[in-house]
């Protein structure tokens, strides 16, 4: 009962993590909570799909059609993020409240509420597949026993609760300072994600270069200990990562960072001439 | 936006429908059997440097995730599944591999 409450914990946690700093993100955007909803189940009924068809995506591609859609969901996803912090650069203060004209950052919140509902989605497809044949398998061959299967559930349910417990963490931060706190998380968040989608494009085969793994961790945080596990869904936490990986790494946040700035300075520009 | 979409779409439609049978065969096969826990062999011998495919069976009643961090792969297999990874190139040495639904099953791969 122990082992299926901790796996399903662990797979709910990864994907709660980045729907708690989501949410926060996406604080006095209207009509959010309908997107971050769509997102929930979207990634859900996708998750379910993967999970059905896992032996022919693992088929397609000669062999490498699970690495390549996991690598196409990531890239969704960190394209989304760093649009989201782009607009953020340029209407955070906005939706902080510091300013009260707010109306194009109402305007066009829908659009980034939208493309982070993306990225739920996608967060809970790509961990949501394990998860939905785990807890499927558990249930459909009946031979596992009563409280095995309780054991799991409670694990989703405790994972969901921690996930939101993050988000509340991330809530009680004073407006003021929310959105650069979730802003930081989520320049890490994409770096992370950009590091590991480059990794299934080099098992795919699709990168050949750089493959090599740069350090080794593994003695100082395991990856797949508890702590490397919610280090890896959070900053992209890798205890061997190869050199294309940190490359991959360094460079999403520098765009990302460069991005921001030449937005928020473009919005200066306009605040001054308006 | 909606261009997003339709590239998600269409990789997913691309990765569910692609009917083309892998061009595997050349490729040397190692198989594994996993079962409610047990990882057959023991010992996984597989050629360094060179393509193979290591084709997964999952012969228990319990769904299995063969997983190896120090190759960076998983794969999550339903009770009755087989699938495949297919490795490019593995550098000669021992290599520790588990399943991560059931903590104490545990393998090592030896690529020489």
């Amino acid at each position: 009962m122990i082992g299926a409450f901790v796996i399903a914990f662990r797979e709910v946690i990864e994907a709660g993590l980045i729907i708690g700093i989501v949410l926060a993100a996406t604080r006095g955007i209207a009509g959010r909570g309908r997107w971050i909803g769509l997102g929930v189940v979207g990634g859900l009924a996708g998750a379910a799909l993967v999970a059905l068809f896992a032996e022919r995506i693992s088929d397609a591609f000669e062999g490498a059609g699970q690495e390549i859609l996991n690598a196409a969901v990531l890239i969704v996803a960190v394209l989304m993020l760093i649009w989201h912090n782009t607009w953020m650069a340029k209407h955070g203060r906005e939706l902080a409240g510091e300013l009260r004209a707010a109306s194009e950052a109402v305007r066009t919140g829908q659009s980034t509420a939208a493309g982070l509902a993306l990225v739920v989605g996608a967060a809970i497809l790509r961990e949501g597949a394990e998860l939905v044949l785990f807890l499927y398998g558990l249930v459909a061959s009946g031979t596992s026993g009563y409280d095995i299967q309780f054991g799991a559930l409670a694990g989703v349910a405790v994972g969901a609760a921690t996930s939101a417990v993050s988000y509340f963490g991330l809530a009680a931060i004073p407006t003021r300072y929310v959105f650069s706190v979730t802003s930081g998380l989520i320049v890490l968040l994409a770096a992370g994600l950009a590091a590991q989608a480059a990794q299934f494009l080099t098992n795919a085969g699709l990168i050949t270069v750089l493959d090599r793994p740069l350090w080794n961790t593994s003695s100082v945080l395991r990856e797949d200990s508890m702590v490397g596990r919610v280090l890896h869904a959070l900053v992209g936490y890798t205890d061997r990562p190869s050199a294309m990986q940190v490359l991959v790494y360094l460079g999403t946040i520098l765009v990302m960072v460069a991005l921001m700035q030449v937005s928020s300075a473009g919005k200066r520009r306009q605040l001054r001439t308006a | 936006m909606a261009v997003l979409h339709r590239t998600v779409f269409a990789a997913l439609a691309a990765g569910l429908l692609a009917t083309a049978p892998a061009r595997a065969e050349d490729l040397p096969v190692i198989k594994v059997e996993m079962k409610d826990g047990a990882i057959t062999p023991n010992v996984i011998e597989v050629p360094a440097n060179t393509r193979f495919k290591l084709e997964i069976t999952n012969t228990g009643t319990s769904p299995v995730e063969f997983e190896s961090l120090e190759l960076k792969r998983e794969k999550a297999l339903a009770a009755g599944a087989t699938s495949s990874i297919v490795f490019r190139t593995v550098d000669p040495g021992t290599y520790d591999v588990f399943d991560d639904f059931h903590p104490n099953a545990k393998a090592t791969l030896v690529a020489k």
